[in-house]
């Protein structure tokens, strides 16, 4: 378990400053620290690191202390056996993969030092590379390097900064799958920064949700994820539909409250949340979560059916993306199929239909 | 020749004698984060912009026998310092003190941060550091830094004049000694010399600009 307490205040150029203030536990196993660039993500990995000191704080795994102002105590960066794999990786491009995998390990005898390198060069799957340096070597050999090299160290911690970007789905699979092999024998706490949505369901176990420095939300990548209370945090996390609206009456006995889409005549009805009837509030949904028909649907359990206009049909890989007027403009994704088959176009008259908790409030 | 042999002599001994001064130096100027580090920057560059004149005449006097770097060498070993060849050295340390500092600073100021946050977290302190990843990575500056200082000190003529004086085997350096031949109008034998200068400045220089434009390097750049 890795416990951190942070404060600390970068300060840029100008006026502006950024004040990283959280508290984080990280239990063994994959956890996410997703947010947007800037939330402060790196800035928490390099406090754990140890390679920037928070203004104050305590950081431990388990009951070792790295880090703690109250008692000045700030163990330096090369004696926490914390690995960190960085976004750019900083594989260092004179050595080959091999010496790169065995820079960790300098106190070790030289037998053993080889036999570590071979057994994690094998786990990885990059051992016919050993002799490669980095600048001769694809991407993703380059990211399974940089695990390795960080892992055959046995740390206690592992910290990874967005180690997996610009790979295709199934190569990320993949690696993913053999990081957790070798972390199911450790058991270290895993702390795997992204900004991706898609890396978030593919690996999420918990998720902690950073914001401008803070936790805005932790848990399950289902509670987080799925009821954003941030505006940014809701446009990461993929809800194109972000609206501005006003409560017009509060249904207690429901669950649910009815508001008017921006300055439209346009009603729906959305999980109750707290706040009075006449005030504004942001409401977010998903395109996917979004049905499209092209005669008034009846008989439905969803609460909400909007009439409007498609404005425009733009293709995004197998994916359109249609914009529809109704008063609002909202996304909504169909498929090429249904297109052909509904005889989508520009103009077309459609029915929208928004179930109420596909609804999500933002602060 | 004689003259041309110690040239090289003391080229080669300052140069070997600034690698190994320069590099801590040019660490701490690269790494330190001290508020008042311009003004050591700016002593570093002084030889840049000083006429060898200004430099050889302070570093004679220092030397002199009335001057404190002259007593201290007068009481270690018996003999004065100016006019010898280990003053010649010494004064010559002084004056291509940058060209070896910079081109150093500049390649240790270009290894890519995360290298050496990979590094520390990776178990490594500073001393591995700085020889398994900054050095090696800094080679066409370590390269660059020795090669101008080693022309710089073959070319110097002012410094030399001051502080050397005209001693043939001692302190008659090339460029004293084409001065000498045009003074005598021996310009045949100034043309000589002359030509062997500039064709070694010109190999020197060439292997400087090769380096780096990694016509040359030890390993494939990302």
């Amino acid at each position: 378990m890795l416990t951190a307490q942070i404060r600390k205040e970068r300060r840029s150029a100008g006026t502006s400053s950024f004040v990283l203030d959280v508290s984080v536990e990280v239990s063994p196993g994959i956890t996410i620290l997703f947010g947007t660039s800037g939330a402060g993500k790196s800035t928490l990995l390099d406090c754990v690191a140890g390679l920037t000191r928070p203004d104050e704080g305590r950081i431990a795994v388990a009951a070792d202390i790295l880090f703690d102002s109250a008692r000045k105590i700030n163990v330096p960066a090369l004696k926490r056996r914390t690995a960190y794999v960085f976004q750019t990786l900083a594989l260092f491009p004179h050595l080959s993969a091999e010496e790169n995998v065995a820079y960790g390990l300098k106190d070790l005898r030289q037998e053993e030092r080889r036999e570590r390198v071979e057994a994690i060069l094998k786990a990885f799957r990059v051992e016919k590379l050993r002799k490669q340096r980095p600048g001769e070597i694809s991407g993703g050999e380059r990211q399974r390097i940089a695990l390795a090299r960080s892992l055959v160290t046995e740390p206690r911690v592992l910290l990874l900064d967005e180690p997996l970007t610009g790979l295709d789905a199934e190569l990320k699979a993949a690696i993913v799958d053999d990081l957790r092999a070798w972390n199911t024998a450790k058991g270290i706490p895993i702390l795997y920064v992204t900004h991706s949505r898609e890396e978030v369901d593919a690996l999420g176990e918990r998720v902690i949700a950073l914001d401008n420095g803070r936790v805005v939300s932790a848990g399950r990548p289902m509670e987080v994820l799925n009821a954003p209370r941030r505006k940014r945090l809701a446009q990461a996390a993929g809800f194109e539909n972000l609206l501005s609206a006003t409560v017009l009456d509060l249904r207690e006995a429901d669950g649910v409250m009815r508001v008017r889409l921006g300055e439209s005549d346009c009603e729906i009805e959305v999980p109750l949340a707290y706040a009075a009837a006449g005030s504004r509030v942001q409401v977010a949904a998903r395109a996917g979560d979004i049905l499209l028909a092209t005669e008034r649907p009846h008989g439905l359990s969803a609460r909400n059916v909007i009439e409007g206009l498609i404005v425009s049909l733009e293709q995004r890989g197998t994916m359109i993306i249609a914009r529809v007027d109704c008063g609002v403009t909202l996304v909504v994704h169909v498929t090429p199929g249904a297109v052909r088959a509904l005889e989508l176009t520009a103009g077309r008259r459609v029915w929208l239909v928004l179930k109420t908790h596909s609804c999500h409030f933002v602060d | 020749m004689e003259a041309l042999w110690l040239s090289m002599k003391l080229a080669g001994c300052v140069a070997a004698i600034l690698l190994v001064i320069g590099m801590p130096v040019a660490y701490w100027l690269a790494y330190s984060n001290w508020r008042l580090k311009f003004l050591l920057e700016s002593v570093v560059a002084l030889p840049l912009v000083l006429p060898p004149t200004v430099l050889g005449f302070y570093a004679l006097v220092a030397m002199g026998p009335r001057g404190p770097l002259g007593k201290l060498w007068f009481a270690l070993f018996g003999h004065g310092l100016a006019f010898t060849f280990g003053g010649l050295i010494l004064a010559s340390v002084l004056y291509s003190f940058p060209f070896a500092v910079q081109p150093l600073i500049a390649s240790f100021e270009g290894v890519d941060r995360r290298l050496l946050d990979a590094s520390a977290v990776l178990g490594a302190g500073g001393a591995r550091t700085f020889w398994r990843v900054i050095l090696p990575l800094s080679l066409p500056g370590v390269v660059t830094a020795a090669v101008l200082s080693f022309a710089h000190t073959l070319g110097e003529f002012g410094v030399v004049l001051m502080v050397g004086g005209n001693l043939a085997g001692v302190t008659r350096t090339v460029s004293i000694d084409i001065y000498d031949h045009v003074q005598s109008l021996e310009y045949g034998e100034a043309n000589r010399m002359a030509l062997v200068l500039l064709a070694i400045s010109f190999a020197v220089l060439s292997v400087v600009y090769a380096v780096n434009r990694r016509v040359w390097t030890p390993w494939t750049a990302k």
